[in-house]
């Protein structure tokens, strides 16, 4: 059956409190911290941190307390403006980036933070996205054509690009796979809202060719049909992306090809 | 302390499995034919047990053994078996993760949906036919 509990040595318990001496506008994080090293539970940490020397993100706030705090705070960032996917994380609760969410934005007085959910955990806020990874490189995300290679570029109709709008900002962050409750049943198998948005960014693509060999390898009951429009993946998506309607187009492709 | 067993096996060799089943078109086109087709049949059927509910046993007889509504009650079984049948395997495949447990489940679903389904159609028909 589908787990509905976390196993024992997954139960998170209390952890440090870390005060804000002196601070003019103090506001409180809970950060979920897990060590593979010490055999512990993971456990929730409280971090006082002053917003008068501290930017406006929350990915901001995240490296002031490792960097000024507790530098033992393990979590991934690059690009610091929403284009990279490496700060995904579950902020209040939904899954969103770090660097683009707003402390200011947080409405509860503390700011909860866990990493991405239902994935497993490397050390703290980092999730192992190995599995997502490889079900990505699955869907042969590049061109393929069976034509000669032209001398030069490919072309492409303004028309026809404007057909990748809405699926090429993907930044394959996991937060919409994360939060979907099928990819938490069934992920080993299902390959995810941000996978079939990007499965369908290729076949949306005037310049592929191998759109039924893409429809042929996603039709499948797991693969592609654990999809149950719940729609968690548009609601989280950190760049307004909404790859549910990515999946009923490929939905839709399926029953045309057969009729 | 490896908070993992070593793998050995490349990521990709897991994520792509035993492939496309190449099929699971049918089935959810399926479902939404049969979910249409229950929103019409179970307006009807709303209307027709109300009309049933103030009548008395003769008259009632009489009501669904008429063509059309014999027809329209033996289509709302069928097609409302098949609906909730594909609706559960749905949900078995989702949450039940134990082989031998989803395995019997899936048959059980099957049996049950085909003799329920067998035993309104037998039932309308012997109103219907007079028997």
């Amino acid at each position: 059956m589908a787990e509905f509990t976390l196993p024992k040595n997954s139960k998170i318990q209390s952890g440090k409190h870390y005060p804000a001496k002196g601070a003019k506008k103090p506001r409180t994080f809970k950060v979920y911290r897990w060590s593979p090293d010490d055999g512990q539970n993971p456990r929730v940490d409280t971090y006082e941190v002053d917003m008068a020397t501290c930017g406006p993100m929350v990915l901001d706030a995240l490296l002031k307390i490792k960097n000024e705090i507790d530098p033992t705070l393990t979590l991934r960032r690059s690009c610091r403006e929403g284009i990279c996917g490496s700060c995904a994380m579950n902020i209040e609760g939904t899954n969103t980036l770090a660097c683009t969410k707003a402390i200011d934005d947080c409405k509860g007085g503390e700011v909860a933070i866990y990493p991405l959910p239902h994935m497993p955990v490397v050390k703290d806020l980092v999730p192992d996205l190995t599995h997502f990874y490889a079900q990505y490189a699955s869907i042969k995300p590049w061109i393929r054509t069976q034509s000669p290679a032209p001398a030069r570029e490919r072309l492409q109709s303004p028309e026809d690009r404007k057909q990748l709008d809405g699926y090429y900002e993907c930044i394959l962050c996991a937060c919409c796979s994360t939060s979907c409750p099928s990819y938490w049943w069934n992920g080993d198998r299902y390959l995810g809202p941000a996978i079939l948005l990007q499965a369908y960014r290729w076949i949306a693509d005037s310049r592929d060719e191998a759109t039924g060999e893409r429809l042929d390898d996603l039709e499948d009951p797991f693969k592609l049909y654990r999809c149950h429009t719940i729609m968690n993946c548009a609601r989280t998506c950190p760049k307004g992306l909404n790859p549910a309607k990515a999946i009923a187009e490929i939905k839709k492709l399926m029953v045309e090809r057969r009729s | 302390m490896s908070a993992y067993p070593k793998e050995y096996r490349n990521p990709l060799k897991k994520a792509r499995g035993l492939g496309s089943a190449q099929h699971g078109v049918s089935h959810w086109w399926v479902q939404r034919v049969t979910a249409v087709a229950l929103v019409g049949l179970g307006i009807w059927l709303v209307a027709l047990v109300l009309r049933v509910l103030h009548a008395d046993y003769a008259a009632a007889r009489e009501l669904v053994a008429r063509p059309w509504n014999a027809v329209l009650l033996i289509a709302f079984v069928v097609t409302a078996f098949w609906h909730a049948v594909l609706g559960l395997q749905v949900v078995i495949e989702d949450y039940v993760h134990t082989r031998w447990k989803e395995a019997t489940l899936l048959m059980a679903i099957k049996f049950i949906a085909v003799l329920a389904t067998l035993a309104g159609v037998l039932a309308v028909l012997r109103i219907a036919l007079g028997a």
